[in-house]
């Protein structure tokens, strides 16, 4: 069966052809995103380039995944930081949602207004395990009615405040859906049933609103959003299927012009002993999209992260050229560094940058403690120094000449030794970037899908 | 644990950088049979970790323990910081060993009481004690 993957990114459209009974990948091609226009535009151009490769491609099933017009925008809302309000963000990440801001405890009068210009698609609201406080969420829920913008709010906190919850949405006119809190118990994390219901909001409100409705007539999947797709790849090439095996453990990093996502497919163990395990329980597959870092879109956030003057006589940058290029990339995103220019030294080490503030934000930190038995070690999150492998997936990465400088950025430092990043990692690149195509074939042909993944890995 | 309608909540767990597990773990069990919804932080919790999970679980008391001698450091503000994430008056009963040495009970409970604890406890208070206890400040 021949299978059409199309990837409606913010700026490309990506389009890969598979030919299932050659088991290969028959070609890709891509053209711009046209968003504002009419989405098909920009899609048959890549078709035709698709077509100029390899002739007339009759394909049988059209899958798509879209991260088009901003990506699924979210705003998360819980009650303690790092309980509560930490499980919905991990929930909103999990479902391929760009959480712009996470919130805790009762929304002040200027938060409400910070998520009026937000303007998220979603809301998810959290707060209270079952049973628990239920004074907060219900305040939240009626300061997040008062917000004149027309997100719907998914409500999964603790359920002896939804039925009120659900009262109080109701009448102002939003629209809200209720499932199961995603603590239900104190540091249980159960954030699946949230993660089901994002998705199926996106797919039932937000395609439309994204212009996407006209795709989805003629898709055979219902389309996802592309980091879900991603996700469900890199759990595919981690722990396989029935019939072959997976890969293991990694980490992979998606470094994009808007944002860098992080997954990590690992339980995340401790790997020394005599620890105490802190903290929320992270689930095995973990995503984290950081939407201040990015190499265009997000620049300024990114250098807004750094000490301009350390960073550039550690990579022996001039000051000047480095602001330069700053300002130009900022005033055209399209720009392209020049191979082997002193421009190109610039990208390639914010791009380390990017990922390795990405990687601290995403892994574990381990802290000592003196106790009167002696020195005591607590970990909170995932330790991930014993990661085998180290995935670079995303355009800035696969086009770049230097990728595994880029992605050593994401290694253990001893200068910065509290966080668990990996120390010793074979690096990987997804060289034809296909991880969010393997995801939408993965539901169709599982097999195909890894075997495509696998061999489409190169090891630097 | 799913929390029953009519059962109350209470938070425990070894304070500071102590890791005495055992006791923690017997404590939580009898809890749990008078009755209680017992979220059990284990060894090594910090005085915000406990305020953090009272808040959220809308606990109606919380246990401390502290067997290594440092107890009164440890507990010391515990009180001020409830009062500031709005657990107004809730119970806060501690014991163990709480302090070195051979001292007078009487002046350590004094101590503790000063420090805003609603009950503290001398070593080898049986179980039964803390939960008559308890059953009057909670019910």
């Amino acid at each position: 069966m021949n299978y059409l993957t199309v990837d409606f990114g913010s700026t490309f459209t990506k389009l890969t052809a598979v030919d299932s009974v050659q088991q290969r990948i028959l070609a890709t091609a891509n053209a711009f995103t046209t968003v504002e226009s009419d989405v098909m535009d920009g899609f048959n151009v890549a078709l035709e380039q698709l077509e100029h490769k390899i002739g007339k491609f009759n394909y049988e099933k059209l899958l798509c995944c879209s991260s088009a017009a901003g990506g699924l925008k979210m705003v998360a809302v819980g009650l303690v930081p790092e309980l509560t309000a930490k499980a919905a963000k991990m929930a909103a990440s999990s479902a391929g949602a760009k959480v712009i801001k996470t919130y805790s405890f009762e929304l002040s009068k200027k938060e409400q207004d910070e998520i009026y210009d937000i303007n998220p698609d979603l809301v998810l609201l959290c707060g209270g395990t079952d049973g628990g406080n239920k004074e907060v969420i219900i305040q939240n829920a009626k300061s997040l009615c008062s917000i004149e913008r027309k997100f719907s709010i998914i409500v999964a906190g603790n359920k002896t405040a939804a039925y009120p919850i659900e009262q109080i949405i109701g009448i102002s006119g939003k629209h809200c859906v209720v499932t199961e809190n995603v603590m239900p118990a104190f540091n249980k994390l159960n954030i699946i049933p949230a993660k089901n219901t994002i998705r199926d909001m996106y797919i039932k409100e937000i395609i439309n609103a994204k212009g996407l409705s006209g795709i989805q007539n003629i898709t055979h999947n219902q389309i996802i959003p592309t980091p879900l797709a991603v996700m469900t790849a890199c759990e595919l090439l981690s722990q396989g299927t029935k019939k072959l095996a997976g890969i293991g453990e990694f980490v992979a990093v998606d470094l994009g012009g808007a944002t860098t996502d992080v997954y990590s497919m690992s339980n995340g163990k401790p790997s020394i002993d005599n620890v105490v395990v802190k903290g929320l329980p992270e689930p095995f597959s973990k995503r984290t999209v950081e939407g201040d870092l990015g190499m265009r879109y997000s620049l300024k956030s990114l250098i807004g992260e750094i000490d301009t003057e350390e960073f550039c006589d550690k990579n022996a940058i001039e000051l000047q050229d480095f602001e330069r290029w700053i300002e130009l990339c900022i005033a055209n995103p399209e720009s392209v560094a020049q191979q082997s220019s002193s421009n190109q030294i610039i990208e390639d080490s914010l791009a380390a940058k990017a990922i390795d503030i990405a990687m601290e934000r995403h892994c574990g930190e381990i802290e000592s403690t003196y106790t009167p038995m002696g020195e005591i070690f607590s970990i909170t999150g995932k330790d991930l120094t014993r990661i085998p492998c180290f995935i670079g997936i995303g355009g800035a990465l696969t086009n770049s000449n230097s990728p595994k400088k880029i992605l050593s950025g994401g290694l253990y430092s001893k200068g910065k030794y509290k966080f668990l990043k990996p120390q010793n990692p074979k690096f990987m690149l997804d060289k034809k970037y296909i991880f969010a195509s393997m995801g939408l074939l993965s539901k169709e042909e599982p097999n195909l899908a890894l075997t495509l993944l696998k061999d489409s890995l190169l090891e630097l | 644990m799913e929390k029953g309608n009519n059962s109350k909540t209470v938070v425990t767990g070894v304070i500071g950088a102590d890791v005495h597990a055992v006791g923690n773990k017997i404590l939580a069990y009898a809890l749990e049979g008078a009755g209680y919804n017992v979220v059990n932080l284990g060894v090594m919790v910090s005085q915000e970790e406990f305020i953090e999970v009272a808040v959220e679980t809308n606990a109606d008391a919380i246990l401390v323990s502290s067997l290594y001698g440092h107890g009164e450091i440890d507990c010391l503000g515990l009180r001020e910081k409830c009062e500031e994430a709005g657990l107004k008056d809730i119970p806060l009963l501690v014991g163990g060993n709480l302090v070195v040495g051979k001292q007078n009970f009487s002046e350590v409970e004094k101590r503790f009481s000063a420090m805003g604890f609603t009950k503290s406890y001398p070593p080898g208070t049986s179980l039964e004690t803390t939960i008559k206890d308890l059953k009057e400040l909670v019910g």
